[in-house]
Protein backbone atom coordinates (compact mmCIF):
# COMPACT_ATOMS: atom_id res chain seq x y z
CA UNK A 1 0.00 0.00 0.00
CA UNK A 2 2.57 2.50 0.41
CA UNK A 3 4.64 1.63 -2.08
CA UNK A 4 1.38 2.06 -4.61
CA UNK A 5 1.18 5.72 -2.49
CA UNK A 6 4.54 6.60 -3.11
CA UNK A 7 4.32 5.23 -6.72
CA UNK A 8 1.60 7.30 -7.31
CA UNK A 9 3.00 10.53 -5.62
CA UNK A 10 6.30 10.33 -8.23
CA UNK A 11 3.22 10.03 -10.92
CA UNK A 12 1.52 13.02 -9.85
CA UNK A 13 1.92 16.31 -11.73
CA UNK A 14 2.01 19.16 -9.53
CA UNK A 15 -1.20 21.32 -9.57
CA UNK A 16 -1.07 24.11 -11.83
CA UNK A 17 -0.86 27.77 -10.66
CA UNK A 18 0.23 29.43 -13.07
CA UNK A 19 -0.90 30.13 -16.60
CA UNK A 20 0.41 29.13 -20.13
CA UNK A 21 0.36 32.80 -21.52
CA UNK A 22 4.19 34.34 -22.12
CA UNK A 23 5.25 36.61 -20.25
CA UNK A 24 3.91 40.53 -21.41
CA UNK A 25 6.49 42.05 -23.97
CA UNK A 26 8.03 44.50 -21.65
CA UNK A 27 7.68 42.15 -18.62
CA UNK A 28 11.67 40.91 -18.88
CA UNK A 29 12.65 43.39 -21.29
CA UNK A 30 14.62 46.54 -20.86
CA UNK A 31 13.55 49.95 -22.41
CA UNK A 32 15.39 50.70 -25.45
CA UNK A 33 15.95 54.66 -23.88
CA UNK A 34 18.23 53.83 -20.40
CA UNK A 35 17.11 57.05 -18.74
CA UNK A 36 13.68 55.84 -18.99
CA UNK A 37 14.65 52.06 -18.30
CA UNK A 38 16.52 53.45 -15.16
CA UNK A 39 13.63 55.29 -14.12
CA UNK A 40 11.17 52.45 -14.51
CA UNK A 41 13.83 50.15 -12.91
CA UNK A 42 13.91 52.47 -9.97
CA UNK A 43 10.32 52.37 -9.40
CA UNK A 44 9.71 48.63 -9.34
CA UNK A 45 11.91 48.11 -6.63
CA UNK A 46 9.88 50.25 -4.18
CA UNK A 47 7.02 48.50 -5.49
CA UNK A 48 5.59 45.44 -3.34
CA UNK A 49 5.09 42.38 -5.43
CA UNK A 50 1.18 41.39 -4.41
CA UNK A 51 0.77 37.70 -4.98
CA UNK A 52 4.52 37.16 -3.30
CA UNK A 53 4.62 39.82 -0.75
CA UNK A 54 8.16 40.57 0.68
CA UNK A 55 9.42 40.77 -2.32
CA UNK A 56 9.43 43.74 -4.81
CA UNK A 57 7.63 43.29 -8.25
CA UNK A 58 11.44 43.74 -10.16
CA UNK A 59 12.74 40.72 -7.86
CA UNK A 60 9.59 38.57 -8.32
CA UNK A 61 8.73 35.68 -10.69
CA UNK A 62 5.13 35.63 -10.36
CA UNK A 63 3.00 36.27 -13.18
CA UNK A 64 1.25 39.56 -11.83
CA UNK A 65 4.47 41.26 -10.77
CA UNK A 66 5.94 40.32 -14.16
CA UNK A 67 2.22 42.22 -15.74
CA UNK A 68 3.12 44.92 -13.35
CA UNK A 69 6.67 45.53 -14.59
CA UNK A 70 5.05 45.85 -18.21
CA UNK A 71 2.73 47.84 -16.76
CA UNK A 72 4.99 50.27 -15.47
CA UNK A 73 7.79 50.12 -18.50
CA UNK A 74 4.30 50.73 -20.77
CA UNK A 75 3.92 54.06 -18.75
CA UNK A 76 7.09 55.49 -18.29
CA UNK A 77 7.44 54.96 -21.94
CA UNK A 78 4.50 56.56 -22.67
CA UNK A 79 6.11 59.67 -20.56
CA UNK A 80 4.26 59.24 -17.53
CA UNK A 81 6.06 60.06 -13.94
CA UNK A 82 7.21 57.47 -11.61
CA UNK A 83 5.55 59.04 -8.63
CA UNK A 84 2.35 59.17 -10.80
CA UNK A 85 2.32 55.44 -11.47
CA UNK A 86 3.15 54.66 -7.30
CA UNK A 87 -0.15 57.06 -6.88
CA UNK A 88 -2.39 54.96 -9.00
CA UNK A 89 -1.09 51.68 -7.66
CA UNK A 90 -1.80 53.17 -3.92
CA UNK A 91 -5.22 54.15 -5.37
CA UNK A 92 -6.31 51.03 -5.84
CA UNK A 93 -3.92 48.56 -3.28
CA UNK A 94 -3.38 51.22 -0.51
CA UNK A 95 -0.18 52.18 0.80
CA UNK A 96 0.57 49.01 1.47
CA UNK A 97 1.55 48.55 -2.20
CA UNK A 98 4.74 50.70 -1.99
CA UNK A 99 8.14 49.94 -0.02
CA UNK A 100 8.44 53.71 0.51
CA UNK A 101 5.00 54.45 1.98
CA UNK A 102 3.91 58.25 2.57
CA UNK A 103 4.03 59.94 5.89
CA UNK A 104 0.22 59.93 6.55
CA UNK A 105 -1.85 59.43 9.90
CA UNK A 106 -0.91 55.72 10.04
CA UNK A 107 2.79 55.53 9.27
CA UNK A 108 4.25 58.90 11.28
CA UNK A 109 5.05 56.61 13.95
CA UNK A 110 7.68 54.93 11.52
CA UNK A 111 9.29 58.50 11.55
CA UNK A 112 8.61 59.55 14.64
CA UNK A 113 10.16 56.46 17.15
CA UNK A 114 13.71 56.71 16.16
CA UNK A 115 13.37 60.71 17.07
CA UNK A 116 11.54 59.59 20.41
CA UNK A 117 14.27 56.86 21.45
CA UNK A 118 16.77 58.67 21.19
CA UNK A 119 15.05 61.92 23.37
CA UNK A 120 14.74 59.03 26.03
CA UNK A 121 17.77 57.54 25.78
CA UNK A 122 19.43 61.43 26.56
CA UNK A 123 17.19 62.06 29.04
CA UNK A 124 18.12 58.74 30.71
CA UNK A 125 21.75 59.29 30.25
CA UNK A 126 21.67 62.85 31.46
CA UNK A 127 20.12 61.61 34.94
CA UNK A 128 22.04 59.09 35.46
CA UNK A 129 25.49 60.94 34.60
CA UNK A 130 24.23 63.77 36.99
CA UNK A 131 23.55 61.52 39.83
CA UNK A 132 27.01 60.02 39.78
CA UNK A 133 28.89 63.14 39.83
CA UNK A 134 26.99 64.49 42.54
CA UNK B 1 15.89 58.82 39.56
CA UNK B 2 14.55 57.50 43.01
CA UNK B 3 11.85 55.25 43.50
CA UNK B 4 8.99 54.18 40.73
CA UNK B 5 11.47 56.64 38.42
CA UNK B 6 14.27 53.81 37.73
CA UNK B 7 11.97 51.07 36.64
CA UNK B 8 10.40 53.48 33.88
CA UNK B 9 12.92 52.36 31.61
CA UNK B 10 12.61 48.26 31.95
CA UNK B 11 9.09 48.55 32.00
CA UNK B 12 8.81 51.24 28.45
CA UNK B 13 11.76 48.09 27.21
CA UNK B 14 8.80 45.74 28.46
CA UNK B 15 5.82 47.25 26.49
CA UNK B 16 8.12 47.77 23.37
CA UNK B 17 9.26 43.90 23.29
CA UNK B 18 5.48 42.79 23.71
CA UNK B 19 4.48 44.60 20.80
CA UNK B 20 7.13 43.74 18.78
CA UNK B 21 6.41 40.07 19.81
CA UNK B 22 2.47 40.41 19.33
CA UNK B 23 3.01 41.78 15.56
CA UNK B 24 5.83 38.84 14.81
CA UNK B 25 3.44 36.22 16.48
CA UNK B 26 -0.41 37.22 14.87
CA UNK B 27 -0.66 35.90 11.61
CA UNK B 28 -0.34 38.48 8.61
CA UNK B 29 -3.29 38.75 6.38
CA UNK B 30 -2.68 37.93 3.15
CA UNK B 31 -5.73 39.59 1.57
CA UNK B 32 -5.33 42.70 0.14
CA UNK B 33 -8.51 44.79 0.01
CA UNK B 34 -9.08 46.50 -3.11
CA UNK B 35 -9.45 50.65 -2.40
CA UNK B 36 -11.46 50.50 -5.55
CA UNK B 37 -15.01 49.49 -3.17
CA UNK B 38 -16.90 52.51 -3.50
CA UNK B 39 -15.51 53.98 -6.59
CA UNK B 40 -16.78 53.40 -10.14
CA UNK B 41 -15.44 50.34 -12.60
CA UNK B 42 -12.41 51.88 -14.43
CA UNK B 43 -13.00 52.55 -17.92
CA UNK B 44 -11.86 49.40 -20.00
CA UNK B 45 -13.07 47.63 -22.94
CA UNK B 46 -11.82 43.51 -23.42
CA UNK B 47 -12.02 41.46 -26.31
CA UNK B 48 -14.47 38.00 -25.76
CA UNK B 49 -11.96 35.28 -23.79
CA UNK B 50 -13.87 32.75 -25.96
CA UNK B 51 -15.97 32.18 -29.20
CA UNK B 52 -19.41 31.94 -28.52
CA UNK B 53 -19.71 34.68 -25.57
CA UNK B 54 -19.10 38.75 -26.03
CA UNK B 55 -16.46 40.53 -24.58
CA UNK B 56 -16.70 42.79 -21.86
CA UNK B 57 -16.08 46.54 -21.30
CA UNK B 58 -17.18 48.77 -18.35
CA UNK B 59 -20.01 50.38 -20.53
CA UNK B 60 -21.75 46.76 -19.91
CA UNK B 61 -21.34 47.58 -15.96
CA UNK B 62 -23.54 51.08 -16.64
CA UNK B 63 -26.88 49.77 -18.24
CA UNK B 64 -28.42 50.30 -14.91
CA UNK B 65 -29.02 46.59 -13.73
CA UNK B 66 -26.63 45.10 -10.95
CA UNK B 67 -23.65 42.71 -12.04
CA UNK B 68 -21.61 40.25 -10.37
CA UNK B 69 -18.48 40.61 -12.14
CA UNK B 70 -16.02 37.33 -11.24
CA UNK B 71 -12.37 37.47 -12.23
CA UNK B 72 -10.92 33.68 -12.64
CA UNK B 73 -8.78 31.40 -14.98
CA UNK B 74 -9.16 28.43 -16.22
CA UNK B 75 -5.99 27.47 -14.97
CA UNK B 76 -6.81 28.22 -11.13
CA UNK B 77 -8.07 25.64 -9.18
CA UNK B 78 -10.13 26.99 -6.67
CA UNK B 79 -11.99 29.01 -9.73
CA UNK B 80 -12.81 25.34 -10.87
CA UNK B 81 -14.05 24.56 -7.30
CA UNK B 82 -16.72 27.94 -7.04
CA UNK B 83 -18.18 26.79 -10.38
CA UNK B 84 -21.03 25.68 -9.25
CA UNK B 85 -21.65 28.43 -6.49
CA UNK B 86 -21.28 30.97 -9.59
CA UNK B 87 -24.04 28.59 -11.36
CA UNK B 88 -26.54 28.73 -8.66
CA UNK B 89 -26.10 32.05 -8.36
CA UNK B 90 -26.49 32.75 -12.18
CA UNK B 91 -30.03 30.33 -11.55
CA UNK B 92 -30.71 32.65 -8.82
CA UNK B 93 -31.06 35.77 -11.80
CA UNK B 94 -28.36 37.42 -11.40
CA UNK B 95 -26.20 38.65 -14.50
CA UNK B 96 -22.78 37.57 -13.80
CA UNK B 97 -20.01 38.41 -16.21
CA UNK B 98 -16.39 37.95 -16.00
CA UNK B 99 -12.59 38.49 -16.80
CA UNK B 100 -10.34 35.42 -17.54
CA UNK B 101 -6.82 36.81 -16.92
CA UNK B 102 -3.76 35.29 -19.18
CA UNK B 103 -6.22 32.75 -20.69
CA UNK B 104 -6.31 30.53 -24.04
CA UNK B 105 -9.65 30.62 -25.98
CA UNK B 106 -9.28 26.99 -26.39
CA UNK B 107 -8.29 26.25 -22.58
CA UNK B 108 -11.06 28.69 -21.47
CA UNK B 109 -13.70 26.66 -23.54
CA UNK B 110 -12.82 23.28 -21.97
CA UNK B 111 -13.03 25.18 -18.82
CA UNK B 112 -16.47 26.13 -19.63
CA UNK B 113 -17.38 22.80 -20.56
CA UNK B 114 -16.37 20.46 -17.71
CA UNK B 115 -17.60 23.78 -15.25
CA UNK B 116 -20.55 24.85 -16.27
CA UNK B 117 -20.61 27.98 -18.08
CA UNK B 118 -22.35 30.87 -15.48
CA UNK B 119 -21.19 33.62 -17.49
CA UNK B 120 -22.98 36.12 -19.92
CA UNK B 121 -19.60 37.79 -21.36
CA UNK B 122 -15.91 37.05 -20.63
CA UNK B 123 -13.56 39.72 -21.25
CA UNK B 124 -9.80 38.37 -22.31
CA UNK B 125 -7.55 40.16 -19.46
CA UNK B 126 -3.81 38.57 -21.05
CA UNK B 127 -1.67 41.03 -19.18
CA UNK B 128 -4.08 41.58 -15.77
CA UNK B 129 -4.18 44.84 -16.84
CA UNK B 130 -7.85 45.30 -16.03
CA UNK B 131 -7.26 43.21 -12.69
CA UNK B 132 -4.58 45.62 -11.60
CA UNK B 133 -6.73 49.11 -12.62
CA UNK B 134 -9.84 47.25 -10.57
CA UNK B 135 -7.02 46.46 -7.43
CA UNK B 136 -7.61 42.58 -7.57
CA UNK B 137 -4.77 40.75 -6.67
CA UNK B 138 -5.62 37.43 -7.71
CA UNK B 139 -7.84 34.89 -8.59
CA UNK B 140 -10.53 34.33 -8.54
CA UNK B 141 -12.08 37.61 -6.98
CA UNK B 142 -15.48 38.67 -7.23
CA UNK B 143 -16.90 42.46 -7.41
CA UNK B 144 -21.06 42.67 -6.30
CA UNK B 145 -21.20 46.33 -8.94
CA UNK B 146 -24.40 48.26 -8.99
CA UNK B 147 -26.46 49.65 -12.25
CA UNK B 148 -24.35 52.67 -12.27
CA UNK B 149 -20.68 50.61 -12.23
CA UNK B 150 -19.66 51.56 -8.54
CA UNK B 151 -18.42 49.08 -7.19
CA UNK B 152 -19.86 47.73 -3.78
CA UNK B 153 -18.25 44.85 -2.29
CA UNK B 154 -15.19 42.63 -3.35
CA UNK B 155 -14.81 38.92 -2.70
CA UNK B 156 -11.46 37.63 -2.25
CA UNK B 157 -10.97 33.90 -2.91
CA UNK B 158 -13.31 31.43 -4.08
CA UNK B 159 -17.01 31.82 -3.37
CA UNK B 160 -18.49 29.69 -1.03
CA UNK B 161 -21.51 27.89 -0.75
CA UNK B 162 -22.38 29.65 2.27
CA UNK B 163 -21.77 32.90 1.07
CA UNK B 164 -24.10 32.17 -2.37
CA UNK B 165 -27.29 33.70 -0.55
CA UNK B 166 -25.91 36.69 0.72
CA UNK B 167 -24.55 37.54 -2.51
CA UNK B 168 -27.56 37.05 -4.17
CA UNK B 169 -28.99 39.07 -1.94
CA UNK B 170 -26.71 41.84 -2.54
CA UNK B 171 -26.39 42.13 -5.96
CA UNK B 172 -30.20 42.25 -6.11
CA UNK B 173 -30.01 45.37 -3.15
CA UNK B 174 -27.72 46.80 -5.38
CA UNK B 175 -30.01 48.72 -7.82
Amino acid sequence: MRRLLLALALVAAPVLADSDLPPAPLADTQLPDPKQEARAQALMETIRCLVCQGQSIADSNAELAGDMRAMVRQRIAAGERPEAIRAWLIQRYGSWVTYDPPLDRVTWLLWAAPVMFLVVGLLVARSSFRRRRA
Amino acid sequence: MTGYAKWAPLVAFILLGSALTYGLAKPETTNIQSKMVGASVPSFTLPPATAGLPGLASSDLTTGQPHLLNIFASWCVPCAAEAPQLKAIADAGVPIVGIAIRDRPEALQRFLARNGNAFRAIGADDASQVQMALGSSGVPESFVIDGKGRILQQVIGPINSQDVAGLVAAVKAAR
